[in-house]
């Protein structure tokens, strides 16, 4: 019977299957962070259990770390007790741990890949939602709660059960200015919150293909945002020549066998998949979001909806609840919503390609002067990247703060956060009620858009800015 | 983990959609290191003012919903984040059982590593059940019959036979799964000879 890539993922990691089903799969990688970690490392050591792979796990501290001069450590003190319970844990457990001062410190979505320790047919777990990130590697990879990490931690397994398969092809070519976020927030838009729940999906289709590794992350990171645990894209050699002499990538002999068994990780032709849909990347537009769930999607060019234009009772109330905490007008225009704050950075978009793609809007230009916005690089590599190709320079000239890497003002953990009724664009991947600070409105929007936002002061299109 | 049979109570109606976990345990109150205490930090941002008082119209901070066992919300509850934080809240408030017409994947696995039932049902029985929330009257869950009752009424709900198991039993999860220590030894070392990359030594 033909397989789809996950079927073959799946099946090659099958330590055991009940007869109901219900399956314990191995799990090759395991990343670790401060927040989703302590409890579990705690279950361990009140049953007296031990790490049954440390090196199979790699820890970084991410959510809660400040992004400013970090020289005199963290002044919160709960995020500065959570961080330090990471060490001490790491320590213990024997885990391999980026330190906060250490260059490869950064999201664990982006250091994991920039450290080779992601890679195609694996198996990864991660307490943290986003771990869909790494199935642009080819992999399996999702989010677990806190007592799966404990799980994972003693047994190096999980029990799960066999989600659906749902594929989304996108073919054709994106137009000037649009990129895989807005490809991304178009397909949220189009399935819904909840059009993935309980199902794995598989991106494939010309474009796909076409797009580089890191804007393939960039499409998986947000799979989850569309109800699906796990996205993932069959490996090409853009995946191989990307890991190729990354410090944790397969060495010497290894490195062949492991390139021999990638590159036959694909759907077989006539695989069967539960659910299909189809897009033409022609008709993708700049996107943003309007409202307070990533579904909430318009083009630049649109207007926010309606709520009296909806017949369904619980769609209207909904409406009418975003619109009432965004503090919009029903038929306002995207480009009439005047922003006080801009946020470049985020497991979504907090690589380099994402920071130069900013960047090159920003290029002599400044930002409106009312604006405040940062720019939080995904890693210490990162930023070292973009500081030798002079990025940080064209940022700080146009007016953004430079940063030092970390989840940041994504979530809000750490000091960097909207005050009440504050209006930010962000490149991140939620704009949920609350989730850059309390009362703080969030549009999702491509590092481009963000870029276009910064200059104008309300949001923009990226295309008026294009050199 | 606690056991769970039977629970009777009068149910909180949240006619909300999209309850994401960020609004069910906001980031801040993430910084624990702890399982424990997080019930008077559920659904903060509806439930305090700026003040930090109780706002008094918020469903769980009235009278007698400010017991209830059983939450009845819109659906696609337990939305967004990974955070177990969400269900360690909800259990340190008290609610044990959560009824919608749909749930997100991770919320949902979590719940049961915590002891409390998540029920999908379809939406007009959504609307049924709320009725009694509204009256403030208890409605019923029979874990071991698979049952809701309420009034002279009673519904059956789907749950997976092993979820149950794990419920009704209370089991710890990675206990059941260490008894597979054999075969996790042989995984291994067949994953050694076919893909000695993985192991990185």
């Amino acid at each position: 019977m033909p397989n789809t890539l996950y079927d073959k993922i799946w099946n090659d990691h099958l330590v055991d299957q009940q007869e109901d089903g219900t399956a314990l799969l191995f799990v090759d990688r395991h990343l670790v962070h401060e927040v989703t970690s302590p409890q579990a490392f705690e279950g361990l050591r009140n049953s007296n259990r031990k790490v049954r792979h440390p090196n199979l796990t790699l820890a970084v501290a991410d959510h809660n770390v400040p992004t400013t001069d970090r020289s005199k450590g963290i002044s919160d003190k709960d995020s500065k007790i959570q961080v330090e319970t990471l060490e001490a844990n790491c320590k213990e457990f024997g885990i391999k741990l980026f330190g906060m001062n250490d260059k490869r410190q950064g999201i664990v979505h982006v250091t994991g890949p920039e450290q080779g320790f992601t890679q195609p047919g694996t198996v990864i777990v991660c307490g943290d939602s986003h771990t869909a990130t790494h199935g642009a590697f080819g992999s399996l990879a999702f989010g677990i709660g806190t007592s799966e990490v404990e799980h994972v931690l003693a047994t190096q397994t999980l029990v799960q059960k066999k989600a659906k398969n749902f594929k989304v092809n996108v073919n054709g070519k994106l137009p000037l200015g649009v990129t895989s976020k807005d490809v991304i927030l178009q397909i949220i838009g189009k399935i819904g919150t909840a059009g993935g729940t309980g199902c794995v999906i598989e991106y494939a289709g010309d474009l796909i293909r076409s797009l580089s590794v890191e804007q393939r992350m960039t499409i998986c990171n947000m799979t989850i945002e569309g109800g699906a645990r796990a996205g993932l894209i069959a490996p090409d050699e853009k995946i191989f020549k990307y890991l190729e002499g990354r410090p944790m990538s397969p060495k010497g002999e290894d490195w062949n066998k492991a390139l021999e068994y990638w590159k036959n990780l694909k759907t077989d032709d006539n695989a069967k998949f539960d659910k299909e849909i189809d897009l033409k990347a022609e008709e993708i537009l700049p996107m943003i979001t309007w409202g307070t769930s990533p579904q909430d999607v318009i083009t630049i060019d649109q207007k926010v909806p309606n709520p009296q234009n909806e017949k369904d009772e619980d769609r209207k109330n909904s409406l009418e609840r975003s619109l009432n905490y965004m503090g919009l007008k029903p038929n306002m225009a995207a480009k009439d919503i005047k922003i006080d704050k801009v946020f470049i950075g985020s497991c979504t978009n907090g690589r380099i390609e994402d920071l130069r793609e900013a960047a090159k809007i920003l290029k002599d230009k400044k930002i409106a002067s009312h604006v405040q916005a940062m720019v939080v690089p995904g890693s210490g590599l990162v930023k070292e990247q973009a500081e030798q190709e002079g990025l940080d320079k064209i940022f700080v000239n146009s007016g953004f703060e430079w940063r030092e890497p970390g989840c940041s003002m994504c979530l809000a953990m750490n000091a960097d956060k909207l005050k009440p009724q504050e209006r930010c664009a962000s490149t991140s991947n939620r704009n949920f009620e609350g989730r850059q600070g309390r009362g703080g409105r969030t549009h999702l929007v491509s590092p481009g858009m963000a870029a276009a936002a910064a200059i104008s002061g309300n949001l923009d299109d990226v295309r008026k800015y294009q050199n | 983990m606690q056991k769970f049979n039977t629970l009777k109570s009068i149910p909180a109606y949240l006619p909300i959609v999209n309850i994401d976990t960020d609004m069910i345990i906001p980031k801040q109150f993430l910084k624990t290191i702890k399982r424990t205490g997080l019930g008077k930090n559920l659904f903060f941002e509806m439930r305090y003012d700026d003040q930090g008082k109780k706002i008094s119209d918020f469903i769980l901070n009235k009278n007698p919903f400010n017991n209830s066992k059983i939450l009845i919300a819109g659906k696609n509850f337990g939305c967004g984040s990974s955070r177990e934080h969400a269900p360690w809240a909800l259990l340190d408030f008290g609610i044990t059982c959560v009824i919608s017409s749909s749930f997100a994947d991770i919320f949902y696995s979590n719940c049961f590593k915590n002891g409390i039932l998540p029920i999908i049902l379809e939406e007009d029985k959504i609307k049924e059940l709320s009725e009694y929330a509204n009256r403030k009257e208890e409605i019923s869950v029979d874990l071991n019959e698979n049952k809701i009752f309420y009034g002279n009424n009673e519904i059956k709900f789907d749950l997976d036979a092993f979820k149950k198991k794990c419920l009704l039993e209370g089991l710890d999860d990675i206990a059941l799964s260490l008894k597979k220590s054999e075969k996790i030894e042989n995984f291994e070392k067949n994953l050694k000879d076919k893909k000695p990359w993985i192991f990185n030594d």
